[in-house]
């Protein structure tokens, strides 16, 4: 049983690197929802580049990478192994802080 | 440019309300940290985790809605079903900051604002609903699917609403609150069935595999706060 949940917990994370891999260059490229709304209604103008704009990951890109498929692809990588690091430790935390009461 | 911006950018809610939410944020996932602990165990633990993960992964797929419209799953019903609101809150809240500080999408000093509207309130809300809903239509597997599924739908105009209020105390730009609310209403219940099927998909598919994992399918872990 607990072999069997190891390997699903791998099987989950497989999906989530194929999709944020392999899927993710797939993703239309329109305006979402939000920033639609701010175009048509008249508002979009008053957003600002964010202050880490400069991140060679911004935009779910690399920076240097000209290859598209390639850029995006790794970047989605990148974020789901950060996403596993730090989810990791949150939830480690979270344990840890029941555990002292 | 191919993967388009998700979330709220820095400029278009003015620093004070951004702030306000960032500290209404702050308060909140530090009750959930020290909550969600209690209910995830040795088995379940990565489970949350790997909501995350998924969550992240899924939301780089924007989907096409309407006329040069996508959407995007925000997670919070299907984290939700998975692993109960206080798990979900800080898994939500770990994706939203990975994006602002990595991929800058979503302003830095608009993160409270998104964290507020996504990780809180959708959560929130979808928990509300999957448990009523839960009681109208069994705790089965079927009970389960309809629930978390109808709470997916309704979280996104909700999230929208977050916004449309927040737009209405600090909003920077001129055109009026009632404009924004209702084009903010109107868009996100057509990218709701976009939530609703991903959610489905998702939940039925690790209902079928792993139903043991899904918090939401614990009939004695269903009363909690």
């Amino acid at each position: 049983m607990k072999k069997l949940l190891g390997r699903f917990y791998f099987a989950f994370f497989v999906v989530s690197l194929i999709v944020a891999g392999a899927l993710s260059y797939y993703a239309s490229s329109h305006p979402d929802g939000l920033e639609k709304v701010a175009e048509d209604v008249g508002f979009l103008d008053t957003a600002k580049d964010s202050s880490v704009s400069g991140s060679p990951l911004a935009d779910y890109g690399i920076s240097g990478i000209e290859n598209a498929r390639l850029s995006v692809g790794l970047s989605g990588v990148i974020g789901v192994f950060a996403t596993a690091l730090v989810a990791y430790l949150v939830f480690a935390i979270s344990k840890r802080l029941r555990k002292s009461k | 440019m191919i993967i388009a911006k998700l979330h709220i950018p820095d400029g278009f809610i003015n620093i004070p309300i951004s702030a306000l939410f960032g500290i209404i944020s702050i308060a909140l996932i530090a009750i959930s940290l020290r909550r969600a602990g209690a209910v995830l165990d040795d088995r379940t633990t990565p489970l949350a985790g790997l909501t995350a993960v998924f969550i992240f992964a899924a939301q780089m797929i924007n989907f096409p809605v309407a006329a040069g419209t996508s959407g995007h799953l925000l997670g919070a019903a299907l984290a939700t079903a998975l692993v109960g609101p206080h798990a979900a809150t800080l898994a939500l809240t770990v994706v939203l900051g990975i994006q602002a500080l990595l991929f800058a999408d979503g302003g830095l000093s608009a993160l409270g604002l998104n964290i507020f509207n996504i990780s809180i309130l959708a959560v929130w809300v979808s928990h509300f609903l999957f448990t009523a809903l839960q009681r109208i239509f069994s705790k089965s597997k079927f009970g389960v699917t309809v629930a978390a599924t109808v709470a997916a739908y309704i979280s996104v105009p909700v999230a929208a609403i977050g916004f449309s209020i927040q737009y209405a105390l600090g909003g920077t730009g001129t055109i009026s609150a009632t404009t924004v609310t209702s084009a903010m209403v109107g868009t996100h219940l057509l990218i709701g069935l976009g939530e609703a099927l991903i959610t489905f998909i998702t939940i039925s598919s690790i209902l079928t595999t792993r139903s043991d994992l899904v918090y939401g399918y614990k009939p004695k872990l269903e009363v909690r706060g």
